[in-house]
């Protein structure tokens, strides 16, 4: 009974979706004011019945009802509760439904947190997410129907793929669905925008505290997706360019290259045709992935169970809404007219080479993911593109654009000197020229990946201590907290997030230079070394879990005599899935991680163990945490300003006021360039 | 004599003691555990080989980190030939005869992945000259557009000029 | 042209590919052997160790070799199949044993059957490497020459038996 109201609840999203799509478009475009007022209503509507349908859904997981398909096949009622909860997204009918409702969850906060919006721009806004759930919603009803039944039900499940039992699955896929999903806004305010041929700097300024929130829940994804890989999987790799990875990477970098062109669209009226073409690339390129993911073209360790209809649908919807989107910017674009102008030596100029850098290494990761599919489908026999490739390629391509996010906050607007500028960054060269040499000096080891990593994370981070100097340094009040306080919170959250890019860094470079591991077989008593540890095996004994039987091998971690840590890896058998896993230990630290896994057992008595230590691991997520924690220091900018000053309902063409200019760099321009408010 | 018979027996008694604590403590150290393999760097060799093969019974693995029963013939056979003295390209090649060139993990540079190669570098170069070209342009643009904001301010000044005078 | 249509343009490119791609199978490795010398391999047979057979041995007909395992549960499909066809007696079918048990191997043919006229013991896989095998079943057609003329990679089906390898074997003159 309960999944029928659950399907039904799906259906009534479909009907409340189509209504919220097309009905305020219309309106907006007819000047229909009681059609735009539905856009509101049927947005929250919509949330309502998908929340419905899906705890309809997590009903029958919680309940062991397996009765249903999919508790049937991904669930058991051994599993813990809090996994049962979170099979629901363990499989692609859930997860879809997921995504269908973070799609609404996100359409809700839309419809609530704009006020200051005009009627028709909401409209459309509203309306184009509409339509996009509405495509979910219709794909998930037609082809991944999540209550399927099972009649006679089966007396337990299957149980939960055990790589998927772990606390890192209850938040990376909702962290990855949140920034996947989010860039719909800017999707949609993007072609809301074209739409009505108004881009200008309130466009941007109302798109760019939704657009950086989802940047931020996708950085904190994808930082959890490669925490989760590397001490889930057992061989103590972060990344691996998989074709799945692959696609949640595409958007991060294309959605970088977008938060930035925001920036220059709100504060100087100028990329408007990049920024609406990115802010559809990035959402293109969401839903590229979740083509990738759930259709079988590509060959992935993450890939659901395929199915050529869900293939077929995707495609389609892809083609519908991405061809649709980008022949709308096709026709429009040219009529959007440039902004202010610009020297070729200026903050804007930097920020348009990152622009084109970014988007120029999304282009790199996207060929490499895509050319085995296009040489198999060309005839030309298969090929494997895998790390090797990417490596060598990436590293070169983002090296530019790390190089210029050293200068761009240092350089000025619309005109900068170089002789000036290279100047002021004379400590940050040097700084850097030190630290590429400071590893050999320190560490005993140098090539010249380990020596371009330091010297370009070093660069970076000197980079912020003197921005952050500079614009202290403009700011005349002879108090410093009072100088403190006066930037606001998005120059803070640039330079966090800089500079958690600069950690990420230090963390990469250090971990594949310095790396090191022991493979042994040990016997209880026995010692082995790794870099400088003495790891002592004390004892192996059977455990029994709630849904597995293991072998747990309880060792200590000595240095220098002392005792650092005692560690428990597990070697588990799943009682219904009969797959044997590993279960690393990590002793974890903010220098290194002593990484040890338990292999198979070599005799009666000796085991096969694995230790790796790993230096600077931690950097690497810490890193990524600092860049999304500066993104949400930017959001929270944006909304303390709201908030603060009431700003009237004005129509989208109006020109931004007055106190929007911020003096970056001493020079206020007040110009109206041709077809655009230029600032 | 009977108390140095009890101080030779309680000096023995001790001796003994203390022999049989150091052998506990030594039975209790255990021994320095043995590398798994009987030769450490052969196996980094084989693993670097490894790293850059595909493992075609799993669905996006390297021969170095799978499980599966393949991947362990295949990582034993490249140990064999490390120690037979082949080279790693000799061993790459014996790969790419049995399975085709899907084995390689690093796609190997010929005529078909030549726009995979070069593709991102080329592209970087023609978004470099578009990107310089453009930017002069809108400087030019821009250059015209003061100078035609100047002429008609000056055009203005001189009507004002010739309104005032007459 | 107009810029701007470009996006939209490669985008068509894209999507022509992905539609392509859907009929595609990117886990499907074809062999690379496919009209190369089958390689040369010595083996002892299944049901008497002591003697071997090499690929020498096998010139100057058309033959086909079946890999199985006792433990390969995608085998026992193909298999009736591959016994009937035996019975028509048109091409000899030898199996390659991979990486079994010589007992579980000789009890699952008398279970299932024996279409093979020898069956080959590969108990290390190292036979199977050479010829690319990275799944079992996999069938090949060899010529008189000793060229490998066809791979099926899985099991044989009425429909790849009738469409490929009898009209190839035939073609081939055996």
């Amino acid at each position: 009974m309960i999944y029928e109201l659950g399907h039904l609840a799906l259906i009534l999203a479909l009907a409340m979706s189509l209504a919220q799509g097309v009905l305020p478009m219309i309106g907006a475009q007819t000047g229909n004011a009681a059609w735009m007022g539905l856009a509101r209503p049927t947005a929250r509507g919509q949330f309502v019945f998908v929340l419905i349908a899906y705890l309809c859904l997590t009903h029958a997981f919680v309940t062991n009802d397996f009765s249903v398909a999919l508790a049937a096949n991904h669930s058991n009622s051994t599993l813990p509760l809090h996994y049962r909860i979170t099979a629901v997204w363990g499989n692609h009918e859930g997860s879809i439904l997921l995504w269908s409702l973070i799609l609404a969850g996100w359409t809700l906060a839309v419809s609530i947190f704009s006020r200051q919006l005009d009627d028709r721009m909401l409209a459309r806004v509203l309306g184009v997410m509409g339509l996009i759930s509405c495509g979910f919603i219709l794909f998930t009803l037609f082809t991944s129907n999540p209550f399927e039944r099972m009649f006679p039900p089966p007396a337990d499940g299957q149980d939960l793929n055990p790589l998927l039992q772990d606390p890192g699955m209850v938040i990376h896929p909702p962290m990855l669905y949140m920034g996947y999903v989010g860039f719909v806004v800017a999707f949609a305010f993007a072609v809301a925008a074209l739409i009505s041929g108004q881009l200008d700097a309130a466009w941007a300024r109302w798109s760019r505290p939704w657009t950086t929130a989802a940047w931020c829940f996708l950085t904190i994804g994808i930082a959890l997706g490669s925490f989760w890989a590397y001490y889930e999987l057992g061989w103590g790799g972060w990344w691996f360019w998989d074709p799945v990875e692959n696609a949640s990477f595409l958007p991060w970098l294309v959605g970088t290259a977008l938060i930035h062109s925001l920036a220059v669209t709100e504060k100087r009226g100028g990329f408007k045709m990049w920024t609406a073409l990115l802010a559809i690339l990035t959402f293109s390129l969401s839903l590229l992935g979740t083509f990738i993911v759930r259709s079988g073209v590509l060959s992935s360790v993450h890939a659901f169970a395929t199915d050529p209809t869900r293939g077929v649908f995707i495609l389609g919807f892809l083609a519908v809404v991405i061809g649709g989107s980008l022949a709308l910017f096709a026709w429009r674009a040219p009529q959007v007219g440039l902004g202010g102008s610009f020297e070729p030596v200026s903050r804007e100029s930097m920020l348009l080479a990152n622009n084109v850098l970014l988007l120029v290494a999304a282009a790199a990761v996207l060929l490499g993911t895509l050319y085995p599919l296009a040489v198999d489908a060309l005839g030309m026999g298969k090929l494997s593109v895998g790390p090797p490739y990417f490596d060598t390629v990436f590293v070169p391509l983002m090296t530019p654009a790390l190089f210029l996010m050293g200068i761009g906050p240092i350089a000025r607007w619309r005109q900068a000197r170089l002789p000036e500028l290279a100047y002021r960054l004379r400590w940050a060269f040097g700084v850097a020229a030190v630290s590429a040499l400071a590893a050999f000096l320190a560490l005993g080891k140098w090539t010249p990946m380990i020596g371009l990593g330091l010297a370009l994370a070093a660069w970076i981070a000197s980079t912020v201590v003197l921005a952050l100097v500079t614009r202290l340094q403009e700011h005349k009040s002879p108090d410093w907290r009072r100088r403190f306080a006066a930037q606001p919170g998005s120059f803070y959250g640039m330079l966090l997030a800089h500079l958690g890019v600069a950690v990420f860094i230090v963390g990469v470079t250090i971990v594949s230079g310095f790396e090191s591991e022991s493979d042994v077989r040990m016997e209880p008593g026995d010692t082995a070394t790794v870099a400088g540890y003495q790891v002592r095996l004390d004892k192996i004994e059977d455990v029994t879990g709630p849904n597995y039987q293991a072998s747990r091998a309880t060792l200590s971690v000595i240095q220098d005599g002392k005792l650092v840590a005692i560690v428990r890896p597990d070697r588990r058998v799943y009682n219904v899935s009969r797959s044997p896993m590993t279960e690393v230990a990590i002793d974890r630290g903010l220098l290194r991680d002593v990484y040890i896994a338990l292999g198979d057992p070599v005799s009666a008595t000796a085991w096969s163990v694995r230790l790796h230590h790993k230096p600077f691991v931690n950097w690497i997520w810490i890193g990524c945490m600092l860049m999304a924690l500066g993104g949400f220091l930017a959001v929270m900018d944006r909304r303390y300003r709201k908030l603060r000053v009431s700003e009237p309902v004005r129509p989208a063409s109006a020109p931004p006021q007055a106190d929007r200019a911020l003096p970056i760099g001493g020079v206020v321009v007040a110009r109206s360039g041709a077809g655009g408010t230029g600032r | 004599m009977l108390e140095l018979a009890g101080l030779v027996w309680r000096r023995w008694l001790a001796a003994a003691l203390a022999l049989l604590l150091a052998v506990l403590t030594l039975a209790a150290h255990g021994k320095e555990a043995q590398p798994a393999s009987d030769n450490p760097e052969l196996e980094v060799r084989v693993l670097a080989i490894a790293e850059e093969l595909r493992c075609l019974v799993c669905q996006n693995e390297t021969i170095a980190a799978s499980h599966a029963d393949l991947a362990v013939d295949l990582r034993k056979q490249i140990r064999i030939k490390l120690q037979q003295g082949q080279s790693q390209q000799q061993i790459l090649d014996f790969m790419v005869e049995r399975y085709g060139d899907f084995v390689l993990y690093r796609p190997p540079f010929m005529a078909r992945t030549l726009l995979l190669w070069i593709g991102p570098f080329v592209l970087l170069a023609i978004a470099a000259v578009v990107m310089v070209v453009n930017v002069r342009r809108r400087q030019r643009t821009a250059l015209a557009q003061e100078w035609s904001e100047a002429q008609a301010r000056r055009a203005r000044a001189l009507l004002d000029d010739a309104s005032s005078q007459s | 042209m107009r810029k701007s249509l470009i996006p939209l343009a490669i985008f068509l490119v894209l999507v022509g590919f992905l539609a392509v791609g859907l009929g595609l199978n990117p886990r499907e490795v074809p062999s690379p052997l496919i009209n190369r010398p089958a390689p040369a391999f010595s083996l002892p047979l299944l049901d008497a160790p002591e003697q071997k057979l090499s690929a020498q041995d096998l010139r100057g007909q058309v033959w086909i070799l079946n890999v199985w395992a006792s433990w390969c549960v995608a085998c026992r499909i193909e298999h009736p199949l591959l016994v009937e066809f035996s019975k028509m007696g048109m091409v000899p079918l030898y199996g390659l044993n991979y990486k079994d048990k010589p007992e579980d191997a000789t009890q699952w043919l008398k279970k299932f059957g024996d279409p093979y006229t020898r069956s080959l013991s590969d108990r290390e896989g190292l036979v199977g490497i050479d010829f690319g095998v990275y799944g079992v079943p996999e069938t090949f057609v060899i010529d008189k020459q000793g060229v490998i003329r066809f791979k099926q990679i899985g099991p044989v089906t009425p429909e790849v038996l009738r469409d490929e390898i009898i009209p190839l074997v035939r073609k081939l003159g055996a």
